[in-house]
């Protein structure tokens, strides 16, 4: 279980957080101004749209960033929280799920564009 | 794999021992909003992957962000979001070992607070 133990790992997780969370101050404003408004419109405006690769990696850029933020933020919660076994449950599920989704976001992404 | 003695350690935050004021409120907001955010960003995929694959199941998920539930999912998330992000940005000032001091640091709750209905609104306004 070595490689999933939450020990000598602090730094490179606050690097982490600190790194993401500046990303994303610049990308939640601009992923909200420029994607924002297609949310709700018809399927040909919203593909007109991701179908210009500045859009498409907006998208792509903000979720990867704003998911890993996630994976690591979830895990600092989890270790304040629960203990023992189901602590390492917890992080390797919110691990999984975080990869997952930004591998169903760039497929999504990827089938529109082609 | 047995219970080891660091099992027993008492689990943080001492929620019940304090006394609830602006600090500790906007401190656990940012944790719930950061957190919660996950709704609002698996909705947004599962209207992406739809958008994706067909006009039927773009049809679907239109309907489902536009229920009255899921406008509240989004205007619950879009809220989150600008929250999440400026408490952030008082992190990472923070992180400066500036502007910790009671009365900055009040003045710089109220900002987040204040600060992610007026950024939600404008949204709604603009976009």
């Amino acid at each position: 279980m070595m490689a999933f133990d939450i020990i000598k790992t602090g730094t490179s997780h606050f690097k982490a957080m600190k790194i993401s969370s500046m990303a994303l101050v610049a990308l939640v404003p601009i992923f909200i101004i420029t994607i924002g408004p297609i949310f709700g419109e018809q399927r040909v405006v919203v593909l007109a749209k991701l179908e210009q690769p500045i859009y498409a990696l907006i998208v792509a850029v903000t979720f990867t960033v704003g998911l890993l933020h996630f994976k690591s933020g979830v895990q600092v919660l989890i270790e304040d929280y629960v203990h023992g076994v189901m602590n390492k449950v917890w992080i390797i599920f919110t691990i999984g799920l975080s990869y997952l989704l930004i591998g169903v976001t760039l497929f999504a992404l990827i089938k529109i564009l082609v | 794999m047995s219970k080891s003695k660091s099992d027993q350690r008492p689990l943080s935050p001492h929620l019940s021992v304090y006394k609830w004021q602006l600090h500790a409120i906007t401190s656990i907001l940012t944790r719930i909003t950061g957190n919660a955010l996950i709704v609002g960003v698996i909705l947004f995929i599962l209207w992406l992957i739809a958008a994706a694959t067909s006009e039927a199941n773009f049809l679907i998920m239109n309907a489902v962000i536009s229920s009255w539930l899921g406008q509240l999912v989004l205007l619950g998330s879009l809220w989150a979001l600008w929250y999440h992000t400026l408490a952030g940005i008082r992190h990472l000032i923070w992180d400066h070992a500036v502007w910790l001091d009671i009365n900055t640091s009040r003045l710089l709750g109220w900002a987040v607070v204040l600060g992610s209905f007026v950024l939600t609104f404008l949204t709604i306004l603009f976009l």
